[in-house]
């Protein structure tokens, strides 16, 4: 399994699409990692700059329907090349979040109320996040202040990231 | 409780349920194209799993950057070219046979009613018109569909969609799409199939049927479903007439797939088009929409008719209608991308590209090109684009750029005006 813990970026804003997080343009790269320097090049946010913003950042949070639009793998491709394995949001489009788990990363839903409290509490605190897998448990920490949430994931989504994606259980299975 | 349309074909298609609510299904068709599939063909090779399960049932093109536009675009077309070939993949549409995926694959009859259909492309959703549960997925789905002919998906939860009332004339399925889609939000349906019915729907042409279907993802829906009906026989009659007796023989063998009259929806919306007019984006998402009298006289640089939104055969004509014996605005640009080269030649042959030219509008081979802002029409920062697509992102059509999407009409009527207009082909019913 890959590592699912470290600082957090925060993005408040709903329908974030997949053209933002990784313009088509890009989309001519058959190499995953080439689309490193390109992660949230048109994302449409104030003040958000994402040479600066991104810096050792490792899990992304945001709000509603995040990864909206095209079906491009580059998406979560690129936030892995960027060392993100973990989007926490409170909902996803569909393709966006079973792209994620079938690359072994994870997409984490939380009540819109749990999602705004971290909002309220970490952001624009350099905060990082601990990941307690066996326990399903996210803990935020910055400076003195912690606040530990719960996830859910389905036994299918959990085997796939257990399995480091989806090719390898579905080759063996079917 | 009976079944909606997608129930009924995941039950027909299922096999395995590896935890509860999600379904394994096998598959009908897989479709490809050169921007998604290079990096399953890879992944697989790297695996030494350089399989396909039935090349028969995948169908593959170039599309999206067509001719190549560099070395990079080429690579990719070449390295589905070579997978399709050492495959024995018969149906790959190269440059010149090409044409946009999702206009091209209907038009040579490999979507049925019943199907279940994949492709590493969000507008998959297309295929639904057929009756088909026909999906957009990433590159690993794309990847295990190609080599074992399967897909998981959650239990398909049905929003039902009643299309009611009477469209005043110059009122477009892509107005009824975009004023629904302005309604129910970007995510409006995700996790949910979207099942288009009523008589708006009844009495659409399949072409109509793609570009109502087509926008569902714009909700986030999995899939827009048209029930099978005559219209749908009718349009697949040419290849499907040896497999069936007569017309009436197909229909009732593609209507097991109809709802049941029981059918748990989770919601039902009836949308009345009785009262709608030609419809506009204003922002950045496609649920900020707005009628086009709203926003008449707001200026464009450029017009864009094509892609598998808005690239068929009926959508050349209607802009063709408005542009017959005029001239698009000095201050615009125009481009036409025809989808397919069976639209292409169609259009050759009605005089639609003729009038086309003498409006000075630039005719591009089909490609998707300029509706991602690939190829064939990119805008520069700041640009304002007038387009029959179907995404208006933040930079999709090229960076720092703004597209306002419309119907065919509206845009044909947009360049000869140069600022957003409503075409002489619209009759306001309630008139101010």
């Amino acid at each position: 399994m890959k590592s699912f813990s470290g600082n957090v970026l925060f993005l408040d804003r709903s329908d974030i699409n997949t053209d933002e997080i990784i313009p088509a343009k890009y989309l001519t790269e058959v190499e995953r990692q080439k689309l490193k320097p390109y992660l949230l090049e048109d994302l449409k946010l104030a003040g958000f700059d994402p040479k600066r913003d991104l810096q050792e950042k490792r899990v992304v949070l945001s709000r509603a329907n995040f990864g909206c639009g095209s079906s491009r793998e580059h998406a979560p491709w690129a936030l892995e090349a960027n060392g993100i394995h973990v989007v926490v949001a409170e909902s996803f489009a569909r393709i966006f979040r079973q792209n994620m788990f079938n690359c072994g990363l994870l997409a984490l839903e939380l009540p819109a109320d749990i999602v705004d409290g971290l909002f309220t509490a970490f952001a624009g605190r350099a905060t990082r996040v601990d990941t307690d897998w066996q326990a399903r448990q996210l803990t935020f920490r910055s400076g003195g202040d912690q606040r530990t949430v719960h996830f859910d994931l389905s036994d299918f989504d959990s085997d796939l990231v257990e399995a480091g994606g989806w090719v390898e259980y579905a080759d063996s299975k079917y | 409780m009976g079944n909606t349309i997608a129930e009924k074909i995941f039950a027909t298609h299922l096999v395995d349920t590896p935890a509860s609510g999600v379904n394994v299904i096998r598959l009908d068709a897989v479709f490809c194209h050169e921007i998604t599939t290079p990096g399953a063909i890879l992944d697989l090779m790297a695996r030494g799993k350089d399989r396909v399960f039935d090349p028969a049932r995948i169908k593959a093109v170039i599309d999206h950057v067509t001719p190549a536009k560099d070395s990079k675009t080429a690579t990719q077309g070449l390295i589905l070219r070579q997978w399709a070939r050492r495959h024995n993949i018969i149906d790959f549409f190269d440059i010149g046979r090409n044409g946009v995926c999702h206009a091209l694959f209907p038009e040579k009859g490999f979507v049925r009613p019943g199907y279940t259909v994949i492709m590493g492309d969000s507008h998959t959703c297309t295929h639904g018109a057929f009756g088909a549960f026909a999906a957009g997925v990433g590159t690993t789905d794309l990847e295990v569909g190609i080599l074992k002919g399967v897909c998981a998906f959650r239990s398909p939860e049905t929003l039902k969609v009643e299309i009611t009332g009477t469209m005043a004339p110059g009122v477009f399925a892509k107005d009824v799409i975009l004023s629904l889609i302005g309604r129910i939000g970007v995510g409006g349906a995700t996790n949910k199939v979207i099942e288009f019915g009523g008589p708006v729907v009844a009495a659409m042409d399949m072409e109509a049927r793609m570009t109502l279907c087509n926008m569902a993802i714009e909700a986030g829906g999995t899939c827009g479903i048209c029930a099978p009906d005559a219209v749908t026989v009718d349009y697949l009659w040419p290849f499907i007439a040896a497999d069936y007796p007569n017309r009436e023989a197909a229909l009732a063998a593609y209507q097991r797939f109809n709802p049941d009259p029981d059918a748990h929806y989770v919601d039902t919306i009836v949308h009345d088009v009785s009262d709608l007019t030609p419809q506009v984006t204003f922002d950045y998402k496609p649920d900020q929409v707005k009628s086009v009298a709203e926003m008449a006289g707001a200026p464009v640089d450029q017009v864009y008719i094509g892609s598998c939104t808005n690239g068929r055969i009926s959508d050349l004509r209607a802009a063709a209608k408005v542009l017959e014996g005029r001239r698009i605005a000095d201050t615009v640009r125009a481009i036409v991308s025809p989808a397919t080269p069976q639209v292409y030649q169609e259009a050759l042959k009605e005089g639609l590209i003729e009038i086309f030219m003498d409006a000075g509008f630039c005719v591009t081979n089909p490609t998707c090109g300029a509706c991602l802002g690939m190829s064939n029409g990119v805008l520069a920062e700041g640009e304002v684009c007038a387009s029959t697509t179907n995404r208006n992102f933040y930079g999709r059509m090229g960076k720092g750029a703004l597209v306002h999407l419309m119907s065919p009409a509206t845009a044909a009527a947009t360049a000869i005006e140069g600022v957003i207009t409503n075409s002489p082909l619209f009759t306001d019913p309630q008139p101010a």
